[in-house]
């Protein structure tokens, strides 16, 4: 079996005992930092459960044709979803990844396992904490909770533990870099995944003293020892609230190149540019959380367009950077191992079969098309308007953090339940449809979603039939039908995600040990990467790479260009759109 | 081989899991530098739009804005229904005010007040804010949405495009009455009718 990786042997010699080496990647792999990523992984699970149940509840309920919540349990499942899924499933799944990125992928231990214990309980503790709160429906305010409403002080308390928990875990992350530079575990500069790393806990350091600018004074204002502005509440909880997201689409980056590498070999096609593009992220992205301001009163119109055209793009520039070299950096990856046939033979020769490649294509494709192209027209100051606070919102953002991020977590799970629970993948069958059935559904939730809000059907609304009003109140008949279709993908990604949780449930607890024997060609229960890992190449290899007009990459110059036609023309119909509506200004 | 590609290192191509060997600060492939002009491009585009639209396009969140305690901006849109009050629907004040007049709505848990009757065409300064919580004004079918923030009053410059029945809604969550929270807007045409009522029928209003 070849190894994708060779490594330099270590200045310091590795104490036995404490690392195994993972026979597939050549990783030395620290027993501390494997357990604490199981644990951050666990919980990301718990997380994702209650949420998913939750997210049911919530589209058996807008699906007016059910509609079965009650107001007050609807707006209250509302909130355990959103804290449950945005803040909690995604932060403990990043905790796994920075511990991953930090430790195994530089072969070095980690820094102070223990402050990862002490971390861990803080986090779940300020997990059960506002978990608690919600479901004795003591925080009744959504995630946002948008002063003057109020919740119970231990709520905010709460989320302050959580997001000191996260805070720490990002410093251990410094450390641990530190360490492994000391100790000289690897050479040169740090590998590009673990750069995409260094951004997203860059970012997370930046959101959460944001994060703790928000809630501390929003705790003491709770316990009534002080007063805060709700206008300044909005720009600093955005500032969390959208900053948090840049984080997800930092880790969810570095995680396409690491399930490209994992999956075909895809290779990085310029370190300079794609180390560029993570800076860029850092850089610009926490003003950009000004886009959910556009319509609010308490900021200038050059405010606005500063914060969101100026800074916001050179963040949008670097997502397009991005989303061109992930698919190049795999279709060179296939080109260079002989698939080299015409614009889409790297397409065609792809391993579809394999969890992790499907999940990263569907991520790559929902999250740029949909979520991306949806973002950046519905974060423009005056198409805004006609935006604001309908279902075309979270329409957009299902598209990115659920269908994007979501979808690269689950990816990169079906390789770390071998590679670090040393499990096989159980229903292998069902794993092999899941990212299908997930990402679909998905999509289709997202677009009837973004559909009925151009409608003006609001979000957070429990009832569109007015039927308690003082007037009488119809939406358009379509918006029936549209949110019937919006049900259907939603349910039909629900069993995706149940799935999901089965497999990495039952592959975890019950799963048949993972065995150097098992990896033979055919075997259920592996990710081909894993069976097969992509071989090294040599420089002999480039003379597969083409050598026309359009570059090393062509096919994926002709879905870039595809990606822009597609994101004009949604762009400049939403102008054209926002021009019927009444003169205003 | 192109230039560009010479000055490469001429090591193996190596996956984002492996430290790059060599130096990495290398001229980009030429497919890169041709999408990352056209990206650059187009953000420039977008950039762009937005000031274009400030000074061509017709709907722009701008407004007159101002810090207001929410109690003087509820007696000032008492004062307002008080002056231009023509009638009551199901319990609200209907408010008819002079086209070019500056007019109020706040949101409140869980009501939109008062129901203003415009005329189409003409140009107001719509004033909305907040007695308590934050509110969304959603003004149904046109699909205009704004944010209403409690001790700031929004001035938006407005000009009713279209005659008609129209909805307010709330699009912003305030409570366990939030899906109750309804208003309404009437837009006459030019001569004071409302559409499918005849000039005299208004007369008699």
């Amino acid at each position: 079996m070849s190894t994708v990786l060779e490594r330099p042997e270590p200045r310091v010699p590795l104490r036995a005992g404490l690392f195994r080496t993972c026979e597939v990647t050549g990783l030395k792999l620290h027993r501390p930092a494997e357990r604490l990523m199981k644990a951050n992984a666990v919980a990301a699970t718990v997380a994702l459960l209650i949420g998913g149940i939750s997210a049911i509840l919530i589209l058996l309920t807008r699906w007016q044709a059910v509609h079965l919540l009650e107001p007050v349990m609807f707006y209250r499942v509302l909130t355990a979803h959103g804290i449950s899924m945005l803040i909690f499933f995604i932060i403990f799944f990043e905790m796994a990844v920075l511990y991953f990125a930090s430790g195994p992928l530089l072969n070095s231990r980690i820094a102070a396992p223990k402050l990862g214990w002490f971390n861990f309980a803080l986090m779940t503790t300020g997990a059960v904490m506002v978990e608690w709160m919600i479901w004795t429906g003591k925080a009744d305010v959504l995630m946002t909770s948008y002063i003057p409403l109020r919740a119970d002080p231990l709520y905010y308390l709460g989320i302050i533990f959580f997001a000191v928990g996260a805070l720490l875990v990002c410093f251990q992350f410094f450390a641990t870099l530190v360490v492994a530079k000391r100790e000289r575990t690897y050479e040169g500069s740090l590998p590009l995944i673990t750069f995409g790393a260094v951004a997203a806990a860059i970012i997370a350091v930046i959101t959460l003293l944001h994060g703790a600018a928000t809630y501390i004074p929003t705790f003491l204002w709770s316990i009534g020892v002080m007063s805060v502005d709700p206008q300044v509440y909005r720009m600093l909880w955005w500032a969390l609230g959208h900053s948090s997201q840049q984080i997800n689409v930092a880790a969810m980056v570095a995680i396409w190149y690491l399930l490209g590498a994992f999956t075909v070999g895809a290779v990085v096609l310029n370190e300079k540019i794609s180390r560029t593009a993570f800076v860029l992220y850092i850089l610009f992205i926490s003003m950009a959380s000004a886009h959910h301001l556009l319509v609010d009163p308490g900021f200038s119109s050059s405010w606005k367009v500063v914060n969101t055209s100026y800074f916001m793009y050179m963040a949008v520039l670097a997502s397009m950077l991005h989303g061109f070299t992930v698919p190049a950096g795999v279709e060179i990856g296939q080109r260079l191992r002989g698939a080299t046939q015409g614009l889409f033979g790297w397409v065609r020769r792809a391993p579809w079969g394999d969890p992790g490649f499907s999940s990263l294509v569907l991520s790559v494709v929902v999250f740029g098309f949909v979520g991306g192209i949806t973002g950046v027209t519905i974060g423009t100051e005056q198409i805004n308007i006609v935006v604001h606070n309908t279902l075309r919102v979270p329409g957009h953002f299902h598209a990115t953090v659920v269908s994007g991020t979501a979808m690269a977590f689950m990816g990169l799970t079906y390789y770390l339940i071998p590679l670090i629970f040393r499990k096989k993948v159980a229903f292998w069958r069902l794993a092999q449809i899941q990212p299908y059935l997930f990402a679909g559904g998905m999509l289709i939730f997202s677009i009837f979603m973004s559909f009925s809000g151009g409608f003006g059907v609001p979000r957070r609304h429990w009832d569109i039939t007015f039927s308690n009003a003082p007037f009488e109140q119809a939406f358009h008949p379509a918006v029936d039908a549209l949110l019937g279709i919006m049900a259907l993908g939603g349910l039909i990604a629900a069993v995706g995600g149940g799935l999901y949780i089965l497999i990495t449930v039952w592959s975890v607890f019950f799963g048949k040990p993972f065995t150097e024997a098992d990896r033979v060609a055919g075997a259920k229960g592996l990710p081909q990467g894993i069976i097969r890992p992509p071989r090294a190449v040599t420089v002999a290899d480039e003379a597969n790479l083409p050598k026309g007009r359009f570059g090393t990459a062509p096919g994926t110059m002709v879905l870039v260009l595809i990606f822009l036609a597609a994101f004009a023309t949604y762009y400049f119909a939403n102008w054209k759109l926002l021009s019927f509506v009444w003169k205003i200004g | 081989m192109r230039p560009d590609e010479e000055n490469m290192e001429r090591e193996p191509m190596t996956t984002g899991m492996q430290s790059p060997k060599g130096r990495w600060w290398v001229p980009a492939h030429r497919s890169e530098k041709v999408w990352f002009a056209i990206a650059f491009a187009w953000c420039m585009v977008l950039f762009a739009m937005m000031p274009l639209w400030h000074w061509k396009g017709g709907q722009n969140p701008s407004g007159i804005r101002r810090k207001v305690e929410p109690a003087a901006f509820e007696a000032r849109v008492n004062q307002f229904v008080a002056d231009y009050q023509v009638g009551e629907l199901n319990g609200y004040p209907v408010v008819e005010p002079p086209p070019g007049s500056d007019i109020y709505m706040i949101g409140r848990m869980w009501s939109w007040f008062p129901i203003l009757k415009l005329r189409k065409g003409a140009e107001y300064t719509l004033h909305l804010s907040s007695k308590d919580v934050n509110h969304g004004f959603s003004l149904y079918p046109v699909n205009i949405n704004f944010q209403i923030v409690p001790g700031y009053d929004y001035g938006l410059k407005i000009v009713p495009t279209e005659a008609g029945d129209f909805g307010v809604i709330c699009n912003e969550f305030c409570g366990v009455g939030h899906h109750m929270m309804l208003g309404k807007v009437l837009v006459t045409n030019e001569d004071g009718t409302l559409p499918g009522e005849t000039s005299a029928s208004a007369e008699v209003q």
